[in-house]
């Protein structure tokens, strides 16, 4: 049952970042990643990792994905004909995404993977457990984070500010 | 709590290795596309893509052994990439009223 669930939610997934990249229209593209990251909410959840499933949608669905709708609309790049031609590009691309995830399988294929200790419960991804270790181990980081997105925010707002010399 | 069953049943209907190989082709496919693609935005959605392969094997290594850190470190990746997206997104937009383009060849002004 949950092998038909991970070909399902992964096939979903390769398809659509595929078709992300094949598309013509940029707005379609934003569209196609969205629905590859609530297949990959689903493998999440697979995974037991539901604090990070919900945070997934959260983040990446709400807020980064509307952002970038936002920014095209605001763009408005209605012009098809305004990028350069790239079929040479294109099919360099291509061979060197495809030789890049030969490499990678062929590493993959002949390293031996650990044995991993079985873990007793399946609590690892639960709220409860995260947020134990978030607040013991990783409490610095986490307050640090903080200033991250407020540095961000005033480089964001600093950045777009029309200057008042030209106008 | 009694799922240890259930999760230990998942663990041999879908091996590790199915959640390397996944991630192992979602990156290939970013890659790609920031190779292939000419619209700046495109080429952002692409290296989120590449985050989100690398937070899913994080996610299925720290499920599989048992061990909450990594899942920790998938929730910052998150953060950084929130904030990346914004501060990325505002440099295209500067970018649109200079130049009134997305292109990628528009950078190439910048060897000068």
């Amino acid at each position: 049952m949950s092998e038909i669930f991970f070909y399902a939610l992964s096939a979903i997934a390769i398809a659509c970042s595929l078709l992300m990249l094949f598309q013509r229209n940029a707005m379609y593209s934003v569209l196609y990643l969205l629905v590859c990251f609530f297949a990959v909410a689903g493998l999440y959840i697979m995974l037991n990792a539901q604090f990070l499933a919900v945070v997934h949608i959260i983040v990446y669905a709400g807020a980064i994905m509307v952002l970038f709708l936002y920014v095209l609309m605001f763009l408005n790049l209605n012009t098809p004909a305004a990028f350069t031609k790239t079929n040479f590009l294109r099919m360099a691309a291509i061979m060197t995404g495809g030789s890049l995830f030969l490499l990678l399988f062929a590493s993959f294929y002949k390293s031996e993977l650990v044995e991993m200790p079985m873990p007793v419960t399946n609590t690892t991804g639960d709220v409860q457990t995260l947020g134990k270790v978030l607040f013991n181990e990783f409490l610095i980081p986490f307050e640090l984070t903080s200033v991250l997105f407020l540095s961000a925010m005033v480089g964001v707002i600093i950045m777009n500010k029309k200057d008042k010399a030209n106008g | 709590m009694d799922n240890t069953g259930a999760l230990s049943e998942q663990m041999r209907a879908i091996p590790l290795e199915n959640f390397i190989m996944l991630s192992l082709i979602l990156f290939s496919i970013g890659v790609m596309g920031i190779l292939m693609r000419r619209n700046l935005i495109v080429v952002f959605l692409s290296i989120e893509l590449m985050l989100n392969s690398v937070n899913l094997l994080l996610t299925a290594f720290s499920a599989y052994s048992g061990d909450a850190a990594g899942q920790v470190f998938v929730f910052f990746i998150m953060a950084v990439a929130a904030a990346e997206v914004a501060v990325g997104l505002a440099i295209i937009v500067l970018l649109f009223r200079n130049t009134g383009s997305v292109d990628i060849n528009v950078l190439k002004r910048l060897k000068w």
